[in-house]
């Protein structure tokens, strides 16, 4: 194991952001900041719940514009994807489908539920960090990609 | 007009942390998932700091009897662990895995407009769609029988 361009000082600010943003949509709409759930209520639209999850993904794309024009550091013209479109398309994919099936992503369950002291919610977040990390490997260090 | 001028206000938010916290770049996120390679523990700090926000600001809202701008608090179940949920996370860790992007980055990123990004936007937005078609249907045929049954 060799420890590569770490960086916890923004990494821990950028997580307390999005705390806030999260406690904000808790304390305003009673709702929790799961963005595969969010998105997943637009893409197969639930009935008269639709408007607020568009803003919030409309948000979304703002906070990103927002960290470019500030001229905050890295510039995201450094940042690429990793892998090749075959590749995307089926990560793509398996996201859709596996927050879907699984009933949330990196924030609703690993934030907001684990926040939450939801079980259901911490055994989400152990097996989807765990089935990355061993993907990662296959695919690394096995595969030699 | 409010509800919605405070989600947008939300995700301004989020995505401003993620950016900040640099999970919009996928070479970074998977570098924190390999562990056993060239590993950098900074996205554990971006849980951390998120999850300290939230542990301590989760039960003081949830104190109030409502939201502020919603008539209750929607908020998912915390207890059933079913086979849905490890075969979710299952799917979702490798895909996660193979291009570095979870549902925030990714949609994040569609701020750089380029072919990449609105590539794999695509195909979650047909994995999601084909996922909640087929749960939907399930959840609809599950219903018809139990009510054939009484």
């Amino acid at each position: 194991m060799e420890i590569v361009n770490f960086t916890p000082i923004p990494a821990f600010i950028g997580g307390a952001l999005i705390g806030l943003s999260a406690a904000f949509l808790l304390l305003v709409k009673g709702r929790v900041a799961g963005i595969s759930g969010i998105a997943g209520g637009i893409i197969l639209p639930e009935k008269g719940d639709v408007p607020w999850r568009i803003l919030f993904v409309i948000g979304l794309v703002l906070g990103g514009f927002i960290y470019q024009f500030m001229g905050f550091q890295p510039p995201v013209i450094e940042i690429e994807a990793q892998v090749g479109t075959g590749a995307l398309i089926l990560a793509g994919l398996l996201v859709g489908v596996g927050t879907t099936v699984g009933t949330g992503c990196t924030s609703g369950h690993g934030i907001c539920g684990l926040a939450r002291r939801s079980p259901r919610s911490l055994v989400a977040t152990l097996t989807f960090m765990g089935s990355a990390v061993v993907t990662v490997f296959i695919v690394r260090h096995l595969m030699g990609a | 007009m409010l509800p919605l001028i405070a989600a947008l206000a939300a995700g301004t938010l989020f995505g401003l942390g993620l950016s900040v916290a640099q999970m919009i770049d996928p070479a970074k996120v998977i570098n924190f998932l390999d562990i056993f390679g060239t590993w950098d523990p900074s996205l554990a700090f971006v849980m951390g700091g998120g999850l300290l926000v939230n542990a301590i600001a989760t039960p003081l809202i949830m104190r109030r009897k409502t939201p502020i701008l919603a008539e209750l608090f929607r908020t998912p179940t915390k207890h059933q662990v079913d086979s849905r949920l490890i075969i979710g996370g299952v799917l979702f860790g490798v895909g996660w895995g193979i291009a570095g992007y979870c549902p925030g980055p990714m949609l994040t990123s569609l701020s750089f407009a380029n072919a990449d990004i609105l590539t794999v936007v695509a195909a979650y937005v047909v994995g999601t769609l084909a996922a909640r078609l087929v749960l939907r249907a399930w959840e609809r045929n599950k219903q018809a029988k139990l009510q054939q049954v009484n």
